[in-house]
């Protein structure tokens, strides 16, 4: 293997002093400072942005940066793309890398459409020559052939943003380090975005793309490293890492939970396991979004009893929203003995995105009775391959909203009068 | 295709490497610079007429103060055209100084996100102003001939003056540049140096007015050699120029030269870190 980037021992160090920067910020300080008494010095606090970081990303990779604000995400972009200087251990780069920090990096207001142009390219590393060859793809990938020659502070903020993001697009780097700059645009534009970095990854090339979207992440990556407090914290396939994100973090897609020395139940019935099984029925946490998934869990009843015992499955969101409860429509009172329970949830029913499921048994007889109720006992990614999925086929490529997306029965027919 | 590897380390970019990169970067120099001009002369409302009537609305004021009111001698020369051709060389340097030493301020939007040879920032200043030079210079030539005074061999003299006067704009700038960086307070302490670099200079009086015994003191002023220099290229020995003098500004220039690049370099570590 290739690798495109390996960064090893990696830090970065700030000193802070109480919220100030350690150094004077003025020459009359500094001036002062030299006649001072040398008293005992303020002690500066030091904030390692990054620490002993180290990872390797291989040629072709397409890697999320994933992590809560403050993890070094940021920092992390910016010692990549060379903006900023390592405290500690080296980063080594194969190939020509282009940093998308900011939409627009150069762009002068005053100046035309055109100008920026050749401007914003060579900024970003481009030479001229390459730019004139691409000029025209670029003007058309933006949209903005009738304004070529207006400045660009009489656009509107949607014409700005595609004409920076198609500068960028077409820069051809071997590396490219995009931040969130998917976050802007309107709807139509975004998925012109996603579409384009996708067939900037498809070409072989290395990309890392730092995002607070994980769907975005899921979709468009088939790496993702987790940060947290400037170290990795976890990385691997999307899936997992977005789940471990999430604090889900049992990431075999099964969880034993006796094993723990930990009971979850009451006297009467106890959780044993819970999994998420993909349409193959192999423990998963990544579900393709067309493709059913099954969640079962296995419960002990431990004494012969009346009570009917309910299971029911409580699926929600990463916020802790509810998507929906299921639980069978009848059941019997049981005799003692291991039991499982499963709820299939077809395919082309689910958003993208996590899902997180509440594993319970109730019991609803002279009164209604929770055994157990396990929040958050599973979780699983539900991937949108963007190909032919609910809502795709037209070519919608945006974030769809909802914590469903059902495939639903259609029809539109002439109105009869 | 091989790939070029390039390792980033908190000892990276030294040496000859730091200068090869500066060396891929001239597209972005010219650009730059080609931005700064474009802007410069889009914003103004006058536009282009701004780059003249500077210049000759402070001749007129500097020749009815220093010539008129204060009936300075300016020997057989003009007036008019001694404070103009002192001005020349003046308003791009001032021009250039400053605008270097707020460049990477100003610019602090693209050094914070993208990553180039950060010395292309002041020099693109260095670079545009030259056209504000050219300007300045034409009209300069326009008024000798109009005043009758034409242009002998010694004007030979004008393209080494330039050089003195560029390679002193560079290396102060860059040395105010990674300082106004590092330190805030000097954006006001700019203006004030200018302000009495004025005064201090040749710019509205000839320098044959200056007492003998302060003549040495007087041309420990770096400007002074370039501006009489200058005005011994147009004038001749209608203009007493000490030949020491520019010799002196050259010694500076290079002095500030090698101080600039090295502050710069070191400062350009840090800097993204502060702004």
């Amino acid at each position: 293997m290739t690798y495109a980037i390996q960064v090893d021992n990696l830090g970065k160090r700030y000193m802070i002093k109480g919220g100030h920067k350690r150094r004077p910020d003025t020459l009359r300080d500094e001036i002062m400072g030299l006649f001072k008494k040398k008293g005992p010095k303020e002690t500066a606090r030091e904030f390692w942005a990054l620490r002993e970081l180290g990872f390797e990303i291989a040629e072709g990779d397409k890697v999320g940066i994933i992590g809560k604000n403050g993890a070094g995400k940021s920092t992390l972009l910016k010692l990549l793309s060379r903006v900023s200087e390592p405290t500690t251990g080296q980063i080594r780069v194969r190939g020509r890398v282009s940093s998308l920090l900011e939409v627009g990096t150069g762009f002068h207001p005053e100046l035309s459409g055109r100008e920026n142009i050749f401007l914003n390219g060579v900024v970003l590393g481009m030479t001229r020559t390459e730019v004139r060859r691409k000029f025209d793809e670029i003007v058309e990938f933006a949209g903005v052939a009738d304004f070529l020659d207006t400045q660009v502070k009489h656009y509107s903020s949607g014409m700005y943003m595609r004409l920076a993001f198609s500068v960028a697009a077409h820069l051809d780097p071997d590396i490219l380090i995009v931040d969130e700059v998917l976050a802007v645009g309107d709807a139509e534009f975004q998925k012109k975005c996603l579409g384009k970095m996708q067939e900037i990854g498809s070409g072989g090339r290395t990309v890392l793309f730092v995002s607070h979207s994980m769907q975005s992440v899921t979709s468009l990556c088939n790496k993702c490293i987790l940060l947290e407090k400037g170290r990795v914290k976890r990385q691997g396939s999307p899936s997992e890492v977005v789940l471990e994100y999430f604090g889900g973090g049992h990431s075999a897609g099964r969880v034993d939970f006796g094993s723990h020395g930990r009971h979850i139940g009451d006297a009467g019935v106890e959780l044993m396991y819970g999994e998420v099984l993909d349409h193959e029925h192999h423990p998963a946490v990544e579900i393709d979004i067309r493709k059913a998934v099954q969640i079962r869990m296995g419960f002990r009843i431990k004494t012969r009893s009346t009570k009917q015992y309910v299971p029911n499955f409580h699926f929600t969101l990463p916020g802790g929203t509810y998507a929906f409860v299921s639980s069978p429509q009848t059941v019997g009172a049981l005799p003692p003995g291991d039991y499982e329970a499963c709820c299939m949830v077809p395919g082309d029913l689910l958003n993208e995105g996590t899902y997180s499921v509440g594993l319970a048994i109730s019991s609803f007889g002279s009164a209604s009775e929770v055994h157990f109720f396990e929040q958050g006992a599973l979780s699983f990614n539900v991937r949108d391959s963007m190909d032919d999925s609910v809502g795709r086929s037209h070519g919608y490529g945006n974030i769809m909203p909802g914590a469903v997306r059902p495939l639903l029965p259609w029809t539109v027919t002439e109105a009869r009068s | 295709m091989s790939k070029q590897e390039t390792v980033l380390s908190a000892r990276s970019r030294r040496g000859l490497a730091y200068w090869q990169e500066l060396a891929t970067a001239r597209e972005l120099l010219f650009f730059l610079a080609l931005r700064d001009i474009l802007v410069k002369y889009k914003q103004a409302a006058l536009g282009l007429a701004w780059a003249v009537l500077r210049p000759v609305l402070t001749t007129v004021v500097f020749t009815l103060v220093f010539g008129k009111i204060a009936g300075l001698s300016s020997g057989e020369i003009p007036y008019s055209l001694l404070v103009f051709s002192g001005m020349v060389p003046w308003l791009y340097f001032a021009g250039t100084v400053t605008e270097c030493g707020n460049s990477l301020v100003t610019n602090s939007a693209l050094i914070t996100k993208v990553y180039f040879p950060r010395l292309v920032i002041p020099m693109s200043g260095v670079l545009a102003n030259l056209v504000d030079l050219t300007i300045t210079s034409l009209l300069l030539c326009a008024l000798l001939f109009w005043f009758g005074t034409g242009l002998g061999w010694h004007i030979v003299l004008a393209p080494v003056v330039f050089a003195v006067l560029i390679m002193l704009t560079v290396g102060l700038g860059l040395l105010l540049a990674a300082l106004n960086a590092k330190y805030r307070d000097v954006s006001f302490i700019l203006p004030f140096l200018m302000t009495m670099g004025v005064y201090l200079s040749p710019i509205g009086f000839s320098s044959a007015v200056v007492p003998e015994k302060w003549r040495t003191l007087f041309g420990l002023n770096p400007i002074v050699g370039i501006i009489d220099g200058f005005r011994y290229s147009l004038f001749g020995d209608k203009y007493p120029f000490q030949p020491w003098t520019l010799g002196f500004s050259f010694a500076v220039a290079v002095v500030l030269i090698a101080i600039g690049v090295s502050y710069f370099r070191s400062a350009e570590r840090e800097i993204v870190d502060i702004l």
